[in-house]
């Protein structure tokens, strides 16, 4: 391998949904164990805890079980993320549950993900969970989906299985928005067929194994890099001698591209400058884009803090205080019917918000509307209407991630309770 | 869009750790940084210096001394925190022990590893410090695979592993109750390998300890210590005492932190060394092997 590989490689989020039956942790496993990314010790602490256990066999989902909680129950109940490398890549996976009662913890894992893999079960097709797996993908905004057709094994690796998954998923994902890529790949996750070496079992496939797949798939054009956004984090002054009028502009750029000359406006004052300089330390940048943290200094001084936001005057993000939102609940505690206040936070900022109505929930399993039921509980996802104390610099999310999403706290106990997607 | 607007993962996860350090920095009141003078916290360090540059560093670094360290970790601190410029503050397990906060534990295996967790939170309520940056990664140990970039702890400290917030995106909620403070790992996305490869891409020096030399070295419970003055050896282990080409993988208390046959002089020979690598780094650590859960125990206490 060479340095340069080592030093430049790609970096792909990828997010699994599923349950133990579906062969999840062994697919994970998998792809660990046969791209050589599994430990010695970590192999030999699973064997001994299978063996106590009194398993059959080394149990591959053990390795991705990681509180003790999770081990006596056997189950998973938060979001694990796990880590390897091939010489290509760099991938980061949110390990997900896939039961309906674990809803928020595949928003979570979805929030951040470039590529969702969906597993299905080649004895049973596409069932409810599959469809609730790729509503929250496509809720989140995952632009990749990967629907791998697992246990062929268990079905003679027979093609008109595999066919007839292929066409009920197309008919039921055209009724999904913003999905731009669906890849099918049969595999058997327990005998590694086409997970990371090609099966021999099913000659009729010709597509990549889902390791090449992850490799290779183009996800350059994901983020937004047309309308130049950076909310502002912190503002940088040195009080040094040799730095003495420095004032950066720190944070991370969450859309577009911004260079040196470039005019910008600062949100909410409306005051326009020029980029003087884009810092990273010990160089300037001739441009920034997203997902980079970078700092930026203007040709004149203006009053910037914390939670402004810079764009372009000829390219500017909503503003205003009525929003309205997809949101997932995620408390256990509270629940929401109605006018509620809350902290929001979006990008570096955070006012007050009354939800002024629910509008309606969905059922994540059919994708119908409910309207007559307007409490949403923990795991519910729904729209809503809110209005925030102060205006918000924003663009809807299926335009940008970062700017379009904003989470809600409770204003006495400040857990997290809802995740919200701007419309 | 043209091949350009994409950066390596190196860049990437130094921009995610450089927003995770500048939240940070916004939402405390007294923030900290957790410093042992270890790889991960030193490359922490340096991004913390890439992310305010170019003032200073805004907030200080605290080390929790063992007073059973390598010597040489301890002239690299200060060797760095002059570079850097950055603040120190020192909180000592010795003085912990001599105010009889903690008792020592007794017996030639005695360390003082879980007698830090006391030391640390000492140090954090003297200070009033309400936020603690921490070197930990999520690929270290499965424990640290769920554990969040802002870990909420309560009044004691404790880690409750089933009431951590949600994080989303990239928004973060330090929001907090009088008493209550936070955790933050802006490294958690990190690998070994990452770690080493930006090492080498930045050019950060490192002690000593990192790289193979010959050192005074014995066999306890299958794993290689060095002899220190700390350290009593059984009976038993007087004839696995020898000399040996060894290096360090991780850097924490010496009575407990194992050494590994390696000849790897330099990082080059390093990052070799970690991609052929069939143990994890935590394999030498003795604090890990008291119990399967041992780090999900010590976290729930209070540990980093």
């Amino acid at each position: 391998m060479s340095e340069r590989g080592y030093l430049d490689m790609d970096l792909l989020r990828f997010t699994t949904a599923g349950s133990v039956d579906d062969g999840k942790s062994t697919l994970i496993g998998r792809l660990l164990y046969d791209s050589k990314n599994i430990f010695e010790d970590q192999l030999e602490a699973v064997e001994k805890t299978s063996k106590s256990r009194g398993d059959e066999h080394v149990n591959l989902a053990l390795l991705t079980d990681g509180l003790r909680a999770e081990r006596e129950q056997g189950i998973t109940i938060d979001v694990a993320y796990r880590y390897f490398a091939t010489p290509k890549r760099k991938f980061i996976i949110a390990d997900t549950p896939g039961h309906i009662q674990y809803t928020r913890n595949m928003v979570t894992g979805a929030s951040t993900a470039n590529l969702a893999i969906i597993l299905v079960d080649a004895r049973k097709g596409v069932i409810e969970q599959t469809c609730r797996h790729s509503f929250i993908a496509s809720l989140l905004q995952i632009k990749h989906i990967v629907v791998c057709v697992n246990k062929m094994d268990l079905v003679d690796w027979k093609k008109e299985t595999f066919d007839s998954i292929v066409d009920d998923y197309k008919d039921f994902a055209s009724r999904l928005q913003s999905v731009t890529e669906v890849t099918f790949i049969p595999i058997s996750a327990l005998k590694g067929d086409n997970v990371v070496d090609p099966s021999t079992n099913m000659p009729w496939y010709q597509g990549p194994t889902l390791l090449y797949h992850l490799e290779n798939v183009y996800i350059g054009s994901d983020a937004n890099h047309v309308d130049a956004r950076l909310p502002v984090q912190w503002v940088i002054r040195p009080h040094s001698t040799e730095w003495h009028d420095f004032r950066g502009y720190a944070g991370r750029v969450a859309g577009g591209v911004f260079k040196p000359g470039d005019d910008v406006v600062v949100l909410p004052s409306g005051f326009e400058a020029k980029i003087k300089a884009i810092h990273d330390m010990g160089g300037e940048l001739e441009e920034a884009f997203n997902p980079m943290s970078i700092a930026m200094t203007l040709d004149r001084e203006i009053d910037i803090s914390r939670g402004d936001m810079i764009a372009k005057p000829n390219n500017q993000p909503k503003v205003g205080q009525d929003i309205e939102a997809m949101v997932c609940w995620f408390s256990e505690k509270k629940s929401l019917a109605g006018r509620a206040k809350f902290i929001l936070r979006h990008t570096t900022k955070e006012c007050k918000a009354i939800v002024s109505e629910v509008r309606y929930k969905v059922n994540i399993n059919t994708l119908h509307k409910i309207e007559d039921d307007l409490e949403l509980k923990l795991n519910d996802i729904g729209r809503i209407s809110l209005r925030t104390s102060s205006p918000l610099f924003y663009d809807s999310y299926t335009k940008n991630r970062q700017t379009g999403s904003f989470v809600l706290i409770d204003e006495f106990t400040n857990e997290t309770v809802a995740a919200g997607m701007i419309r | 869009m043209h091949r350009a607007y994409q950066i390596n993962h190196l860049k990437q996860l130094e921009s995610e750790s450089i927003f995770v350090l500048r939240e940070f920095a916004a939402q405390f009141e007294k923030p900290v940084l957790l410093f042992s003078g270890g790889k991960d916290s030193i490359v922490m360090a340096w991004l913390a210096r890439k992310a305010f540059w170019p003032a200073k560093l805004p907030f200080p670094l605290m080390h929790v001394d063992t007073g059973h360290n390598f010597e040489e970790t301890m002239t690299y601190r200060d060797d760095f925190v002059k570079e850097i410029g950055a603040q120190l503050v020192v909180a000592s397990v010795q003085d912990s022990i001599d105010k009889g906060r903690v008792v020592e534990e007794k017996g030639p295996k005695a360390s003082r590893n879980g007698l830090q967790t006391v030391t640390l939170l000492d140090g954090i309520e003297e200070h009033g410090f309400d936020a603690a940056l921490g070197g930990g990664r999520r690929d270290e140990e499965k424990a640290r695979a769920k554990e969040r970039f802002f870990s909420h702890r309560d009044d004691f400290g404790q880690w409750d592993p089933k009431n951590q917030r949600p994080e989303l995106w990239n928004i973060f909620n330090g929001r907090k109750l009088p008493g209550e403070h936070f955790r933050v790992f802006p490294l958690s996305n990190w690998t070994e390998m990452d770690i080493w490869q930006y090492i080498k891409q930045e050019n950060i020096p490192l002690p000593t300890l990192y790289f193979a030399a010959e050192r005074e070295v014995f066999d306890r419970d299958g794993t290689i210590l060095a002899k220190t003055d700390f350290i009593n050896l059984l009976p038993e282990e007087e004839p696995t005492l020898r000399k040996q080409v060894v290096r360090f993988r991780t850097i924490g208390d010496a009575t407990c932190t194992g050494a590994v046959v390696s000849e790897a002089k330099t990082i080059d020979d390093i990052i070799e060394e970690v991609a052929a690598a069939r143990q994890t780094e935590r394999g030498g650590r003795a604090d890990d092997k008291r119990s399967e859960t041992a780090m999900e125990d010590r976290k729930k206490q209070g540990y980093f």
